[in-house]
């Protein structure tokens, strides 16, 4: 028996020019809680996908539990004993628990013998580990914490003693979450051993016995958790000092900018996804909307924009009515102040096939000095262009470039320097960091504050806790489609987890 | 996260593929007329010899180029905008309609100088109008583009016997077809630029519309890349959401592509009414149009690609002629399964070769080469 889960020697993976992983050196202790972390393109997911058996390293050994193996392909790799959580669930929606934990697992063509065998093993799983759910329950209808948790039984019915977890929580509840840090210290404490991917540096420190940090492909250290900080790990990540407060004065609200009355807003189904929300935005102030994903965030944000058409209620921008139950028109909005930076960039913000200066003049393209008499004005747009890049740090510097070559942070920069440098009176901004490295975060970050600072009104939604509250002046909780609270943000995490869990809000509604 | 992707050069991407695509095209035709019992180098030599042997073949190729570059244009442009207009044959067809009818009030009292333009803005604004109808039902009803117009090439198709029937056939005829257009509705054959290389166009019926479609590709150049509408039809047909966005107005957008692409269609009819037969006659269209949608797709929607792409066919259209008339045993049909090889391999199976001619470029490892694989799946 070995002292090591996993050992990783000289792993080196190339994709054509991009070398993805240079000589990564990895060793996971037994029984210990991992984490991996770094900024987006570091190379985690492709180290994962080797120890996983999706890509194959050029050059270097995989050692698993003392034995070096080669693995070829997932199967491979299950039967080494290695189990996947992967970010995005790879489950069959209108099948059962039972069926979803079975699948490529069944033991003959007939299948009652395995039925009856898998419901008594995960009967035994679900004991041991402290993992509820009902075998026959059909996925699409569980919440997204329980379908994980399937994800998780799925691996553990494989036998798996590694498993490793690709951002866990980005769809989780902070309660969601902390349930699932309770599942792993379990599992753990059964002897699993597991490998957690993330790029919030909060989990590394709360749940990890040990950390390994990526940049650029390499390894570049690994700390024993409660000897770092998460200031050393952040400096790790990223190769420099880097500011993880924002720093932010008092906001100075003035004139209300932007007015929403009961607006109710239902979606192609017909079911309602914003129910009755009312709220004010001053100049100067930025305003948070928290909630978990799927609670109406996003309907309010394109009702408001003038994307999706409401079903009743009134908003008024700088004053004048906007007519969102009738047709609005986004770009005659852009002209009156409103500027929008969409949740989605790679298909609502962006066209990732266009060129970068092409993106940075979308939904502006209408303005007459992109324009020399009927055609395009291609010089003047590539000259735009270059001013926003130079003015954001947008990498690489090349306004002829594929924007779907550039890597998240710098297209979210391309979205915003177009959005804000047009001098917007309000400011409407979706998950302002998703997807975005630490890096670039700590930019974002200042100038959206620089808005607020110049007078503008800030409207911000993001499902990142961390980030509504070190950035807005004053946070509404979303949860069914309704604000069920504000609070200021030196509200705790725990009173505005309750209130996104939605048990606070249904008291404070009946009140 | 992304895996990042090796990018080809642009000789690689432009050059080597479709070339290579091509050969392997032409090497499975030549299996086939070898299990015909046939030559295969004699049916190549056929093949070339009968498009470029001589100044008039040459001519007889272009005609078909001039026919196909239009066609194929008018797909490519509904293709920016992410629409399969597949009714080219019908919108071509309709703008017959805007030609005979320019020539027939006008050939008599104009000259063709006069009333090439005349002709010209009949037959896109009857191409546009065929193509106008299914893109209004699909920019405002939702019915969806290939099926409507698929129907309205039927339309198209008995809507037009009927008006030759009817309309267009002199009193006492037998032909489903117009009568013969005097000297103004006649254009003016291109010897003068054949005998520029030293050639003669001979009974080819060559015609100024190839100078039109040129002109046709160029300005389509400048519609997709350097205007206002264009950049709106990119952005609608790369990202519908992100057009919404932008504050693109679908509907509006949907209706004027559709419009230009079944004017450019449309003008198609010019060649074979104006520029050969100079009569409309039953079926004038011989389905040009959709041998568009294979030049489009061979030609990537570009125009630049476009050209090259049509002269491909233009020389299968006319060698191939050629062949089935000197190799009695190889019939038309026979040609029809060489085109179809060629889109197969050119236009639906392009990417086959792809990951191949990367590993040989970028040289990778044979570790590598599996994960190429992987990930290509």
């Amino acid at each position: 028996m070995s002292e090591l889960a996993i050992e990783l020697k000289g792993i080196d993976k190339s994709f054509g020019l991009v070398h993805a992983n240079r000589n990564i050196n990895l060793k996971v202790r037994k029984g210990t809680i991992h984490g991996i972390i770094g900024e987006n393109g570091a190379g985690k997911s492709t180290l994962m996908s080797i120890l996983y058996g999706f890509y194959q390293a050029d050059h270097g050994d995989i050692v698993i539990d003392g034995k070096t193996i080669k693995i070829r392909d997932p199967n491979a790799a299950i039967a080494a004993g290695i189990g996947m959580v992967h970010q995005h669930f790879m489950l069959v929606e209108n099948f059962t628990v039972l069926e979803n934990i079975m699948l490529g697992a069944e033991e003959s063509q007939i299948l009652n013998a395995s039925i009856t065998k898998a419901r008594a093993e995960l009967k035994r799983l679900e004991k041991d580990y402290a993992l509820e759910v009902d075998p026959d329950a059909v996925i699409e209808e569980l919440p997204v914490g329980l379908q994980q948790r399937v994800e998780i039984l799925k691996a553990l019915y494989r036998r798996a003693d590694i498993l490793i977890l690709d951002e866990p929580t980005g769809v989780l509840t902070p309660a969601e979450a902390d349930h699932l840090f309770r599942i792993l210290e379990q599992l753990k404490a059964e002897g699993k051993t597991v490998l957690l991917i993330t790029h919030k540096l909060r989990e590394i420190m709360a749940i990890t016995d040990e950390v390994s940090v990526m940049r650029r492909g390499e390894m570049v250290a690994t700390r024993t958790t409660k000897d770092t900080s998460v200031e050393e790990l952040a400096e790790l990540m990223v190769g420099r000092r880097v500011l993880l407060r924002v720093e932010k004065g008092e906001a100075k609200p003035a004139d209300v900018k932007l007015s929403v009355k009961n607006l109710t807003v239902r979606d192609s189904r017909g079911v309602t996804m914003v129910d009755d929300v009312s709220f004010d935005i001053r100049a100067g102030e930025i305003v948070g909307i928290a909630g978990v994903a799927g609670n109406g965030q996003s309907e309010l944000l394109e009702a408001i924009s003038g994307i999706r058409r409401a079903k009743s209620g009134t908003v008024s921008l700088n004053g004048s009515a906007i007519d969102v139950t009738g047709h609005v028109d986004p770009a005659e909005l852009r002209k009156r102040g409103l500027a929008h930076v969409p949740e989605d960039r790679h298909h609502v913000g962006l066209v990732l096939k266009f060129e970068e200066s092409e993106n940075a003049i979308l939904g502006y393209h209408d303005d007459p000095k992109y324009r020399k008499g009927l055609l395009l004005d291609v010089d003047a747009i590539r000259a735009d262009a270059e001013e926003k890049i130079a003015a954001y740090d947008i990498r690489p510097p090349n306004p002829r470039l594929k924007t779907a070559n550039f890597s998240g942070g710098n297209q979210q920069k391309i979205v915003l320097a177009r959005e804000m440098e047009r001098g917007p009176d309000v400011l409407i901004i979706g998950q302002p960091t998703r997807g975005v490295d630490v890096g670039a975060i700590e930019f974002i970050h200042k100038r959206i504050i620089e808005m607020r600072d110049q007078g503008k009104a800030v409207l911000l939604v993001s499902v990142e806790l961390d980030e509504i509250r070190a950035l807005s002046d004053r946070i509404l909780v979303m949860f069914a489609g309704r604000v069920v609270g504000e609070r200021m943000p030196d509200a705790t995490e725990g009173e505005l987890g309750l209130l996104m869990a939605g048990v606070e809000g249904r008291k404070e509604a009946a009140e | 996260m992304s895996v990042p992707h090796a990018k080809l050069p642009a000789w690689a991407e432009y050059g080597l593929i479709p070339l290579v695509n091509l050969a392997v095209a032409f090497l499975i035709s030549g299996l086939v007329v070898l299990i015909v019992g046939e030559s295969p180098l004699e049916a190549a030599y056929h093949m070339i010899n009968g498009a470029f042997g001589r100044g008039e073949y040459i001519g007889f190729t272009l005609y078909y180029t001039t026919t196909f570059i239009f066609t194929g244009l008018a797909v490519a442009v509904a293709f920016h905008c992410g629409l399969f207009n597949i009714g080219g044959e019908g919108q071509a067809y309709i703008g017959g309609i805007g030609v005979a009818l320019a020539c027939l009030s006008f050939d008599r009292v104009l000259p063709w100088y006069l009333l090439f333009p005349i002709a010209v803005i009949g037959a896109a604004f009857f191409g546009a109008l065929w193509a106008m109808i299914p893109g209004w039902l699909q920019a405002k009803r939702g019915s969806h583009i290939v099926i409507t117009t698929i129907m309205f090439n039927f339309i198209a198709a008995s809507l037009m016997n009927y008006l030759l029937n009817r309309v267009f056939k002199p009193l006492g005829s037998m032909s489903l077809e117009t009568r013969t257009f005097e000297t103004g509705g006649q254009l003016p054959k291109l010897d003068w630029l054949m005998s520029i290389f030293g050639l003669s166009v001979g009974n080819a019926p060559f015609n100024i519309s190839f100078l039109l479609a040129l002109l046709a590709a160029f300005g389509v150049w400048v519609l997709i890349w350097r205007t206002k509408l264009g950049y709106e039809m990119r952005t609608m047909g790369h990202s519908p959401a992100a057009a919404r966005y932008a504050g693109i107005k679908e509907a509006k957008i949907i209706v004027i592509t559709m419009m230009i692409s079944g004017a450019l269609a449309g003008m198609m009819a010019l060649n074979p009414i104006m520029g050969e037969q100079f009569r409309m006659q039953l079926d004038f269209v011989q389905g040009a149009g959709f041998v568009g949608i294979a030049v489009a797709l061979i030609g990537r929607s570009h125009p630049a690609g476009i050209i090259p792409a049509a002269l491909l066919f233009g020389m299968l259209y006319q060698g191939g002629a050629e062949i089935s008339f000197e190799m009695p045993s190889i019939s038309r049909d026979m040609i029809v399964i060489i085109q179809g090889l060629v889109i197969l391999f050119a236009g639906a199976l392009e990417h086959m070769f792809r990951p191949a001619i990367t590993r040989i470029i970028f040289g990778l490892s044979p570790k590598g080469r599996q994960a190429a694989a992987t990930k290509g799946a």
